[in-house]
C-alpha cells in the first residue's frame, strides 16, 4: 500500500495522536496527572484510622500531665487549697471530661505498647528475642509501675 | 465460580482526556489467573492501548504493582478470586504521579534510594587477592530480612506520610539503608547518618506501620525505622554526655 499524500492540514496534526482532543495536550511534554489527597484520606482505612486516633490521644496524653502538675503544685499550697481543688474535680462535668481523657490514655497506652516489639530489636547472642515476650515485659512494666503508685496512694 | 469478571480500570490519556476515567472491561475468569493476567487479557484481546509495567510474573523484578480494590500489591501475586464477585478496580500506586493509565513516574523513589547509598561502603578495600570479605551466618541475619526488598514500591503507596509529605525518603529507601548499615562489612553507616537523621529521613515517619503490613517480602521497613530511630536517639545522647568520643 503507498502512502496517502498528505494535506498540509494533517501535516501540522500529530501523526501519532491525530485524535489528540485534549487541546492542552503537547507532544513530548507528558502531563503527569497528579491525585490529591482528600483530607479524609484517614478515613480510608481502619488502620490509617487507628494512626490518627493514636495521634490525637496524645493530646489527653499532656492533659493528664499537666492535671498531674498541678496536683503537685497545689499540694504545694497546703491542705485547704488541695481540698478546694478535690472538691472542684467532682464536678460532673469535669468528671465526664476525665473519663475521656482516661479512655484516650488508655488507648495511646495500649496501642503504644504495642508497637514496642516493632522499635526494639534485641539480641541475646545470635538468636533474636520473640516479640511476645518483649511486649509482655513492657507490659508488665505497666502493671508494676500501676501498682507501686497505687500502693504509694494508699498510703504505703 | 463465574465465567467473568468485571475490572474496572484507571485510564488516563493525557492527549484525550484530561482527567482520568475509569474504563471497564468484562473478562474471563480462571482460578489460576492473577489480576496481571486479566490485564494482559485485556491488552491482547480488548485494548491494546492500556499502559502498564510487568515483567517476571513471579513477584521479583517489583514492576506490577498497583493498587487493586484500594491496597496496594503485586498484581502478580494478587488471585483474581480474591476480589470476587467484583468489579475489581486497578488505579495505579498512590503518591506517585502518573503518566498514562496504569504507570507512575517513579524518578523520585529513584533518586531518594541513590542518596541513602545502598551499596557496601569500605574504609579499605582488600586487594581481591586476597580474597572474600568473611561473614558469619549470625551476621547475615542481622541485614538478611532487609536484603531482600525489591523496590516495588508498595510500601510508598500504603504510606500516607510520603503522600502528604513528598519530601520524605520513604520506607524502603530506609530499610536497604539499613540493609547496610547491619552489613558486618560495611563502614558507611555515618554517611547514610547525616541522609538519614534529617527531617525529611526517620523523623518524617509517624509510625503508621502500613508499610510493613503492605510489604510482599516482609521487608518490615517500619521495623527498620524505628530501630533506627532508637539508635539515633541513643548515639544523640551518648554523644552529649561523652562530647570527647568521637560519636
Amino acid at each position: 500500500m503507498s502512502p496517502q499524500p498528505r494535506s498540509p492540514a494533517q501535516h501540522v496534526s500529530d501523526p501519532i495522536y491525530p485524535e489528540a482532543a485534549n487541546p492542552k495536550y503537547t507532544r513530548h511534554h507528558p502531563r503527569w496527572h497528579r491525585r490529591r489527597i482528600p483530607i479524609f484520606w484517614w478515613l480510608r482505612k481502619w488502620v490509617y484510622t487507628k494512626f490518627i486516633l493514636r495521634e490525637l490521644t496524645s493530646q489527653p496524653v499532656m492533659y493528664a500531665a499537666l492535671l498531674i502538675l498541678l496536683h503537685v503544685w497545689i499540694v504545694g499550697r497546703g491542705p485547704e487549697a488541695y481540698e478546694t481543688f478535690v472538691e472542684w474535680l467532682r464536678h460532673p462535668l469535669l468528671v465526664a471530661l476525665h473519663l475521656f481523657v482516661l479512655g484516650g490514655l488508655l488507648f495511646h497506652t495500649i496501642t503504644w505498647l504495642n508497637l514496642a516489639p516493632k522499635a526494639l530489636v534485641l539480641r541475646v547472642g545470635e538468636r533474636r528475642i520473640p516479640d511476645v515476650l518483649v511486649l509482655a515485659a513492657h507490659y508488665a512494666g505497666w502493671i508494676l509501675v500501676s501498682a507501686a503508685i497505687f500502693w504509694l496512694l494508699r498510703g504505703g | 465460580m463465574p465465567d467473568t469478571v468485571q475490572l474496572e480500570v484507571f485510564r488516563y490519556r493525557p492527549e484525550e482526556e484530561g482527567e482520568p476515567v475509569f474504563d471497564t472491561f468484562e473478562v474471563p475468569y480462571r482460578d489460576e489467573w492473577m489480576v496481571l493476567d486479566a490485564l494482559n487479557h485485556i491488552k491482547d484481546h480488548e485494548d491494546g492501548t492500556l499502559s502498564y509495567r510487568w515483567a517476571c510474573r513471579m513477584g521479583v523484578c517489583g514492576s506490577c504493582g498497583m493498587t487493586v480494590n484500594g491496597e496496594p500489591v503485586l498484581t502478580c501475586a494478587a488471585y483474581l478470586e480474591a476480589f470476587l464477585p467484583g468489579p475489581i478496580r486497578v488505579e495505579p500506586l498512590r503518591g506517585f504521579p502518573v503518566i498514562r493509565d496504569l504507570a507512575g513516574d517513579l524518578t523520585d523513589f529513584i533518586e531518594k534510594l541513590e542518596r541513602v547509598k545502598p551499596w557496601i561502603i569500605r574504609e579499605e578495600t582488600k586487594d581481591p587477592s586476597e580474597g572474600e570479605y568473611l561473614q558469619t551466618p549470625g551476621q547475615m541475619a542481622a541485614y538478611r530480612r532487609y536484603s531482600m526488598c525489591i523496590n516495588c514500591m508498595l510500601c510508598y503507596a500504603a504510606c500516607p506520610i510520603y503522600e502528604l509529605e513528598p519530601g520524605f525518603i520513604g520506607p524502603a529507601a530506609i530499610a536497604l539503608a539499613q540493609r547496610y548499615n547491619l552489613d558486618s562489612r560495611d563502614d558507611g553507616a555515618e554517611e547514610r547518618h547525616e541522609v538519614l537523621s534529617e527531617h525529611e529521613g526517620i523523623w518524617s515517619c509517624t509510625f503508621v506501620g502500613e508499610c510493613s503490613a503492605v510489604c510482599p517480602k516482609n521487608v518490615d521497613p517500619a521495623g527498620a525505622i524505628q530501630r533506627y530511630k532508637v539508635d539515633a536517639t541513643a548515639d544523640f545522647f551518648r554523644s552529649l554526655l561523652t562530647p570527647w568520643r568521637d560519636r
